[in-house]
């Protein structure tokens, strides 16, 4: 099972980290859920993996799952679940507003229109 | 007492909930989020008070015991940083209430949002409630950056959010391997743990504690993580950029915070472990930000390479993690994050009075209040390229003066001194072309539309706060000393986070 949770952490992160390095956004953001994915396997791992066992302390348990790294990747979870309907929603926007999807290319040298400046 | 420390969350998000009640009201809205930020500095100019005898307080949430439950932790370096954010906030918002938080939907409660992050970030005693704070902290920045709209906004959100997501998940990485191998998160506690890790788990150690830099770094735009930030910043609406200025001093703080507390000295297998990295990035920091205020063509990106050069300042005197080094580099802290607020700020006052020449460093006819204007632009070009009297100068010598004894004093005093005469030649090159070459192109500026003065009083506090420093420079530094001095000692704060005899909680412990 060592094997198994390790090498699916390492391909998740090898994967993502490779979508992460292209240009366009779609692929950078299915690269952030991959990576997201393996943390959170991760995360679970740090807290030593077991099979059959509670999350639960009692003065009668002897064996029980370390219930931290389970609250670590709740938090992780909401977080990045949140963070990429964000920044999909960006992306759009992005591509919908400059008619491309080139992460290095978003940002467009024409000033913003003055007015807008100005209204301040 | 120990309870008022939660204050500084506390009240930017009820101040953020109240708010989106109130969002059919602007005006309301203003008042409500202008109150809370004055109530916020109220809270914790008394926290500064109960902090600056030099006890550290702990406030336990919900009184569970302590390496297991949340604390927050009070001492002289996290109540000095929620004063200068909340300062800064003050002036930020009565720069944005006249006219900024009208231009997007929720400028006031993601603005509150954001010091509750930042404050939070300061206060927290528990590496994954840092965590959490820099999401707050962050996920208040996305919105607040996109404030307004617009394709270049876009683009450079974009990119911001994306490197900010990947720090995240490193950062997740390193708190899982540093609870792996020590089974706790808790800083004071991590600070007697990391010293007894298995030999085996060395290298797991070094890596989490690497890998926590390293985000860290990101955080504070250190070179070579540094690109993000002039491209965000300069996109960035001002008032927004100006409360960011605040945002590289969170990551500087982290650095701080957890590489004499935990990573210090008696860090075991990753002692000092962060030392040797620091001092090459920042001086690079420092090469960088300079050669980018030289080659700015726009004031507003001229200011955001001020800044990063300013990050190389502070974290060479951080890189030697000595009490003068340390306190030298608070000093810098409060300097920059003061004047690099007023100059985002002076940059918007004077891009909203020219016209089609916003801040381009082009010649243009004269602007509105050039006067007061360049007086003010030359004030602060002076305390951020460290001349005499202003607070850079001051901050400057100390930390030249800290690190004269250090190996690398030779390399150290080359760049910091070469850097800020590029420095100096950008600011005095923008102020020529912005002031002093406007009296000499005839035409005038087409007048915008009315509401296009904002007033220039929450740059001048700002400027004011940088005179203030270098006035009581003599009380301030004798704060700070203590300050570093409680950071090189941690022994204090790890008492009073895991209660007195220490041992006898470690004994309870279950894992």
């Amino acid at each position: 099972m060592e094997f198994l949770v390790a090498s699916a952490i390492g391909v998740l992160s090898a994967a993502g980290i490779y979508l992460i390095l292209r240009g366009r956004s779609f692929p950078v953001i299915i690269g952030m859920t991959f990576l997201s994915y393996g943390v959170n396997v991760f995360l679970f791992a740090m807290g030593r993996l077991s099979v059959d066992r509670p999350p639960i302390i009692s003065s009668d348990t002897t064996i029980y799952a370390d219930p931290l790294p389970q609250a670590l990747v709740l938090t992780a979870i909401v977080i990045s679940f949140g963070m990429t309907a964000l920044i999909v929603v960006l992306a759009l926007r992005g591509f919908l507003e400059t008619g491309s999807d080139r992460v290095d290319e978003g940002i467009p040298k024409l000033p913003e229109p003055a007015e807008e400046r100005l209204t301040s | 007492m120990s309870g008022w420390i939660i204050a500084p969350i506390i009240i930017p998000a009820m101040a953020a909930a109240l708010l989106l009640l109130l969002r059919r009201s602007p005006d309301l809205q203003r008042r409500v989020s202008l109150a809370a930020t004055a109530l916020l500095c109220l809270a914790s100019i008394g926290l500064f008070m109960l902090a600056i005898e030099g006890d550290v307080l702990s406030y336990r949430l919900g009184d569970w015991p302590a390496p297991f439950g949340i604390v927050l932790v009070l001492d002289r370096l996290s109540a000095t940083m929620v004063l200068l954010s909340s300062v800064l906030a003050s002036a930020v918002m009565l720069h944005a209430i006249r006219g900024w938080d009208a231009k997007g939907h929720h400028f006031h409660p993601l603005f509150q949002f954001q010091l509750m992050g930042i404050n939070g970030a300061f206060l927290t005693g528990d590496v994954f409630n840092l965590f959490v704070f820099f999401e707050v902290m962050l996920i208040a920045s996305y919105g607040l950056l996109l404030h307004g709209g617009g394709p270049r906004r876009l683009g450079a959100g974009f990119q911001y959010v994306a490197i900010n997501l990947l720090g995240s998940t490193l950062f997740l990485f390193a708190v899982g391997i540093i609870y792996g191998v020590t089974g706790t998160l808790n800083m004071a506690d991590l600070a007697g743990k990391v010293g007894q890790v298995a030999a085996g788990d060395a290298a797991l150690l070094r890596t989490g504690a690497l890998l926590l830099f390293l985000v860290f770094a990101l955080k504070a735009a250190l070179v070579p993580l540094h690109w993000w930030l002039p491209t965000a910043y300069a996109a960035a609406p001002a008032p927004v950029a100006a409360l960011f200025a605040i945002m590289t001093k969170v990551g500087a703080y982290a650095i701080i915070r957890v590489f004499t507390l935990v990573f210090g000295q008696d860090g075991g297998a990753a002692a000092s472990i962060a030392a040797p990295w620091i001092m090459p990035a920042a001086l690079a920091t420092l090469a960088i930000g300079a050669i980018g205020v030289l080659a700015s063509r726009v004031l507003v990106d001229l200011v955001c390479f001020a800044v990063v050069w300013s990050m190389g300042s502070l974290l060479v005197a951080v890189s030697l993690f000595d009490a003068r080094s340390l306190t030298a580099a608070l000093y810098y802290t409060l300097h920059s994050t003061l004047t690099g607020g007023a100059l985002f700020l002076l940059s918007d006052l004077i891009a909203s009075r020219r016209g089609r020449w916003r801040d381009d460093l082009e010649p243009s006819p004269v602007m509105a209040n050039a006067a007061m204007l360049g007086g003010l632009f030359f004030l602060a070009a002076i305390a951020m390229s460290g001349l005499p009297p202003l607070s850079g100068f001051i901050g400057k010598l100390m930390i030249l003066d800290a690190t004269r004894t250090s190996g690398a004093a030779g390399w150290i005093w080359t760049f910091v001194l070469a850097t800020s005469l590029l420095v100096i030649i950008g600011f005095s090159r923008a102020g020529t072309m912005l002031f002093w070459k406007s009296e000499a192109t005839a035409g005038t500026i087409e007048p915008g539309p009315p509401a296009r003065t904002t007033p220039i009083m929450p740059a001048a506090i700002l400027i004011l706060g940088t005179a203030l420093l270098s006035l009581g420079a003599g009380p301030v530094t004798r704060h700070l000393e203590a300050t570093a001095q409680q950071l090189v000692t941690p022994r204090s704060y790890v008492d009073a986070v895991l209660g007195r005899p220490a041992q006898a909680q470690r004994a309870t412990e279950v894992r």
